[in-house]
């Protein structure tokens, strides 16, 4: 575990390797599947409830971390609106060259579709151009929109945010 | 003089709480509150609470504070706004401002849900328009949306300080920079990791020296401390920022409880000097409790939690509560409190209560002797 988060606010790689909510390679290109990227001991479980395929599991011990059974994920993103931390993310690594990355986007105006804008890693730092393939915001999702961006394939696990380009 | 069977002081998560959970055994409750609008902090959240469905978990506060509120009225609570309690006299005699009037109300039963107020730290430049509490900017932005300023200074990296400039970008402000004098950022890592994604860089370890400005903010310049806490010289930064938020805790609203009388302990990990409470909030004075942060800080969900306990403990001590249904509802109200307190980030708070205990068996030792 790096002191990362502590410090700079963001997660490393490698603290999310041993993380239970994180899928495998292989499940990631298999198809959308759900990452949580949530690692401290809280007590908050809306992931677990909000998930309809049990999922992710939290358990009795609310400061339990949320664990994912990658098999029965679908990719639906109601956690990802669910999570009062903003912190699960889709990935979709099944489409060729290219990744899918859903994230929770809580400001206004949401971006178009076919967009193309600067993804940002966890640190805030521009990896380079991705292009919003969707943005989904359902009474449902309670403001937390989820916005859809096309990346390229090897940042899948590193893109996590965006910011548009000066008009 | 009128009588009341429970007055509560302050109509926040905790006081409304409280309130609603007294009502439903039958109590004639009313709440006074200062302030022109009810919800106290409530209003102001925007975003989604933790916790599990009992605590109203991604709920967001706002609409919490509208739930309460609806739950109030449907229990047959009286809400009186802009009245401001200015006394407490044996405990459960309030003296209350309403208009132009002073009135004194007796109760059965008090219960004491004022809340906290910001902590400030003065630095050269500390009044300058522009430095403003970090409940302030979420008043401005979030109830009067008014946009503290464009470049922003964060201090303190507590849970505070990292859903607050979260909330300024939400705003449509740049926050330049998050700094706290600790090694480490207090609030949880998934609201800090929010903010860091936008690419807003963290200092931790560093402290504000000074506030520079021509009649306003115009910049801050901040240093990193050394382990006594002193400024590292040739570490300095500046950062062109027009306002400078301080997130840097809360310190419980005591004035009401230091005036009735209750045994007051100093426990820092509650936010300095508090009431001695039993845990349904019941301080040494009978009759009198307390419930959310002018108890202790902690957080909108467990005062929630808290004020029901209070509520309850109001409601049987008047035999308006069966004392078995009671005792069960009491017990399930402690168990979602140790939920919500179970983990690292609610250490402070399980250290804190072991002290209390100490400090309350310490104080009938003394009685006895």
């Amino acid at each position: 575990m790096s002191d990362c988060l502590k410090t700079n606010g963001y997660l490393l790689m490698e603290d999310l390797a041993n993380a239970p909510g994180v899928p495998s390679a292989e499940r990631r290109k298999q198809g959308p599947v759900a990452i949580f990227e949530c690692i401290q001991e809280i007590p908050c479980n809306p992931c677990e409830q909000a998930c309809d395929k049990d999922a992710v599991r939290v358990g009795s011990k609310i400061t339990d971390r949320p664990e994912l059974n990658a098999e029965n994920c679908s990719g639906c993103g109601k956690c990802v609106s669910a999570c009062p931390g903003q912190a699960v993310f889709i990935v979709d690594e099944s489409k060729g060259d290219e990744a899918y990355v859903t994230l929770p986007y809580e400001f206004l105006p949401l971006p178009d579709k076919g967009e193309i804008v600067l993804a940002l890693d966890r640190s805030g730092s521009v990896l380079g151009e991705a292009r919003i393939v969707r943005s989904r915001l359902l009474d449902s999702m309670d403001r937390t929109a989820q916005v859809t961006m096309a990346v390229p394939l090897e940042w899948s696990m590193q893109a996590r945010f965006f910011k548009r380009k000066e008009a | 003089m009128k009588r009341r069977d429970l007055i509560i002081i302050g109509a926040g998560p905790a006081g409304l709480s409280a309130a609603i959970e007294a009502a439903q055994y039958g109590l004639d409750v009313v709440v006074y509150d200062e302030n022109a609008l009810p919800g106290g902090q409530l209003f102001k959240q925007i975003h989604k609470f933790f916790g599990s469905k009992e605590h109203r978990a991604r709920e967001r506060g706002f609409r919490i504070g509208q739930q309460l509120l609806e739950e109030a009225g449907r229990a047959g609570v009286e809400v009186v706004l802009g009245a401001q309690v200015i006394g407490l006299y044996d405990g459960l005699i309030v003296q209350v401002v309403r208009g132009d009037r002073i009135e004194r109300v007796r109760a059965n039963a008090v219960v004491i849900a004022t809340g906290a107020s910001e902590n400030m730290v003065p630095f050269p430049g500390w009044t300058l328009p522009g430095v403003i509490g970090a409940g302030a900017a979420q008043t401005m932005a979030n109830l009067h949306g008014v946009r503290p300023g464009n470049d922003l200074l964060m201090v303190g990296c507590g849970n505070v300080g990292v859903v607050v400039a979260y909330q300024m970008l939400q705003a449509g402000c740049r926050v330049q920079a998050m700094i706290d004098a600790s090694r480490a950022i207090g609030g949880y890592g998934v609201h800090a990791a929010k903010v860091a994604r936008t690419g807003v860089p963290f200092f931790l370890g560093h402290t504000i020296l000074q506030a520079e400005g021509d009649g306003k903010v115009e910049s801050a310049t901040i240093a990193q401390v050394d382990e006594r806490w002193q400024p590292v010289p040739g570490t300095e930064k500046t950062f062109a920022v027009d306002t400078i938020c301080l997130a840097v805790g809360l310190t419980p609203a005591t004035q009401l409880s230091r005036m009735a009388g209750c045994t007051m302990v100093n426990l820092p990990g509650l936010g300095g000097l508090v009431p001695a409470t039993a845990q349904n909030g019941a301080t040494s004075v009978p009759g009198l409790y307390v419930a959310g942060d002018a108890g202790g800080i902690e957080e909108a969900s467990s005062a929630m939690i808290r004020g029901r306990l209070a509520g309850l403990a109001a409601a049987r001590r008047q035999g308006f509560a069966d004392s078995q249904a009671a005792e069960s509802r009491g017990q399930e109200l402690h168990e979602s409190l140790d939920r919500l307190r179970g983990g690292p980030f609610g250490e402070r708070i399980r250290a804190a209560e072991e002290l209390m205990h100490k400090a309350l068996e310490k104080e009938a030792a003394c009685q006895t002797a």
